[in-house]
């Protein structure tokens, strides 16, 4: 399409601004934990790293972060397992039911967090609970994962359907076994979409808060509810700034990679 | 070839698949001797496929036997049958390289890493495909991608080879090619080729014998002459080659017989002159130069509906005098310019010799209530 002169300039203009208004508060974030000054006058006018050493030995920053790891790794291995698993039935068989199926385990993405929050906090305080499985770190954990099995089940989904269904049926008439045929046919073909899935679902975990809070136990803080119950602490202000800098690499890291083998595996069939 | 006193190297007894209520396989009894190039012929949702399926162990009969050299493998997988699958989008691992793919039935059968690599390059070899060893599928041209489904077949060196629609995927050039390429690849390695193909052509050209697939039975067996030139029905008759076919009054007119007949439309010949009235010289027509019909021959007058101009050949649509339509293929001798669709409406007498009129049974089709009869047709 060929547009006039002005117009390019217009729509590149919308485009500046539009990512500006994404972009630079994070900018600011991320600067001002570098700047000398308490209240954060900006421009920063004088520099320091204190607030990096302050925060990595504020003890309740580390362990929220260890938390938070946790709580990541956890949801993204069951994600996998159980994203996986569904992607598998729903791709390979036809049976009653399947379109149903299909819908309810992407249904939990779209689910607003907090109604998802409240659903698992009755549940694991009235149900769960009498019978020894309280709310703590593991009730994060299963409330993460509902809205990880999604991205996994998706990714792996797409894959399978973009490989077509007989691999395994070539790989069984070249005469492999079906141990065989997961370990040099299925696995491997999947792995880079595992992957790509397993790092979404942990970039998704790593920042959730709705879900966190009404399913996290007493004494279980994860980091976004660290720096929730910090923020309003006027001291702790400039730890903050560096958590939540940590916290926007740690998020964007894992998703610009996932990105970049997503886009190798289109190309490459990898 | 036929199937002979020895052992066939696959054969089929009383074969059914149904999928839910509908029967896409319903009663195929078939041999196909050893080193035999045997083609399954038929309209997509004939059954073809699914009974090459069932050879190969990917889906499981609702009733009947599969035996391979004699063997009953019908409860078999597909691992444990000593056949290999070409698949019609040649289904190569996309995550390893050309020679991987190739090794892979080795490779799994723990075949020492020294004579796997010796074997897949003779695979290679056989297939013409050399140098693109280190290449991923992705690299690779339709061609060459068949090529290494071939290989990757033929290296575990199968009793049988089964091959479905192989060419399909191939541009016309290329698929001419591949048609003889394959013929001679299957006399080198001596393997049995059961091959699926909805394209009668290339069923005629590369085969030993066809079976032409019918709403998941066999409607005929036999050569690739036998099938052309004596159809065992109209289906047959329409679905290998061109359906040209007499009956009823017109047979009665022309023929003087009762029944339904064939002639195909290289065998009929235009001759001359026309005798219908009206052609004077007003028509622009081209003159065309027509020998007289001999005596022993059938004859019928028409008119010309159709012209198709296809170089190397003309095909004439005529409509009968004695009501009905052939197609007649001419080799372009007579005319040299292009204006023959100027000959439509001019009338014509066709002639053929008496015995290529082939009498065209009518087919006992069971219908489904008497399905359990089916056993007997083949």
């Amino acid at each position: 399409m060929t547009l006039s002169r002005s117009a390019r300039w217009l729509l590149r203009g919308a485009m500046a601004l539009g990512l500006a208004f994404i972009y630079l508060p994070l900018a600011i974030v991320l600067g001002n934990s570098f700047n000398a000054d308490r209240t954060f006058a900006w421009p920063p006018v004088r520099w320091t790293t204190e607030w990096w050493v302050r925060a990595w030995d504020n003890a309740g920053a580390r362990e929220a972060l260890w938390t938070s790891v946790k709580a990541g790794l956890g949801a993204t291995a069951i994600a996998l397992l159980l994203g996986s698993l569904v992607a598998f039935a729903v791709q390979r068989y036809r049976f009653f039911g399947r379109g149903t199926v299909s819908l309810l385990v992407v249904l939990p993405i779209a689910l607003p967090g907090i109604v998802t929050g409240i659903a698992l906090d009755t549940a694991f305080r009235s149900v769960l609970a009498p019978l020894g499985i309280g709310k703590g770190l593991f009730s994060v954990i299963v409330g993460h994962a509902t809205f990880c099995v999604v991205v996994v089940y998706n990714n792996v989904l797409a894959r399978l359907g973009r490989l077509g269904g007989n691999l395994q049926e070539a790989s069984a008439d070249l005469g492999a076994d079906g141990w065989q045929t997961f370990r040099y046919v299925t696995f491997p073909v999947l792995r880079s979409a595992l992957l790509a899935s397993a790092l979404l679902a942990f970039g998704l975990s790593f920042d959730e808060i709705i879900v966190t809070t009404f399913t996290a136990g007493p004494g279980v803080q994860t980091l976004p509810i660290w720096i929730f119950s910090n923020l309003f602490r006027p001291n702790q202000a400039p730890v903050i700034n560096v958590v939540a800098a940590v916290l926007i690499v740690a998020s964007v890291v894992p998703i610009y990679l996932a990105q970049r083998i997503s886009d190798t595996a289109s190309g490459g069939r990898l | 070839m036929s199937a002979g006193p020895a052992t066939p190297a696959v054969a089929l007894r009383g074969l059914r698949k149904s999928f839910g209520a509908v029967e896409a396989v319903a009663g195929v009894d078939l041999e196909i001797a050893d080193g035999e190039f045997f083609a399954m012929l038929g309209p997509s949702g004939s059954g073809k496929t699914t009974v090459l399926r069932m050879i190969a162990g990917f889906e499981p009969p609702t009733a009947g036997t599969v035996l391979l050299g004699g063997r009953d493998v019908t409860r078999l997988a597909p691992f444990e049958r000593d056949v290999n699958t070409v698949f019609q989008d040649y289904a190569l691992f996309p995550h390893l390289t050309v020679r991987q793919n190739v090794e892979y039935g080795l490779r799994v059968r723990k075949v020492g890493r020294a004579e796997r690599r010796a074997r897949a390059e003779e695979a290679l070899r056989s297939v013409r495909l050399d140098g693109l060893d280190d290449r991923r599928p992705a690299a690779l041209s339709g061609g060459q991608r068949q090529r290494v489904a071939l290989a990757r077949a033929l290296v575990i060196r199968p009793k049988v080879l089964l091959l479905d629609e192989p060419l399909g995927a191939l541009d016309l050039k290329l698929r001419e090619q591949m048609q003889v390429e394959l013929k001679a690849l299957q006399r080198e390695v001596g393997i049995t080729f059961v091959f699926v193909t909805h394209d009668q052509e290339e069923a005629l050209t590369m085969s030993d014998r066809v079976a032409v697939f019918e709403n998941g039975r066999i409607a005929q067996v036999g050569s690739p002459a036998e099938v052309y030139e004596r159809p065992a029905s109209p289906f047959v008759a329409g679905f290998v080659g061109t359906s040209n076919l007499l009956s009823g009054d017109a047979a009665r007119a022309i023929l003087g017989r009762e029944g339904t007949f064939s002639v195909r439309p290289e065998k009929i010949r235009l001759v001359g002159p026309p005798t219908a009235p009206g052609r004077g010289a007003a028509t622009n027509a081209p003159e065309l130069e027509l020998p007289p019909a001999s005596a022993e021959e059938a004859s019928a007058t028409g008119r010309i509906a159709e012209v198709v101009y296809a170089g190397a050949t003309i095909r004439f649509v005529v409509d009968l005098d004695a009501g009905a339509r052939l197609v007649v293929t001419q080799q372009n001798l007579t005319t040299s310019s292009a204006d023959v669709a100027a000959l439509r409406g001019t009338p014509v007498r066709l002639a053929w010799r008496a015995e290529h009129a082939v009498a065209v049974p009518d087919p006992v089709v069971p219908t489904p209530r008497e399905k359990e009869s089916a056993h007997a047709y083949r």
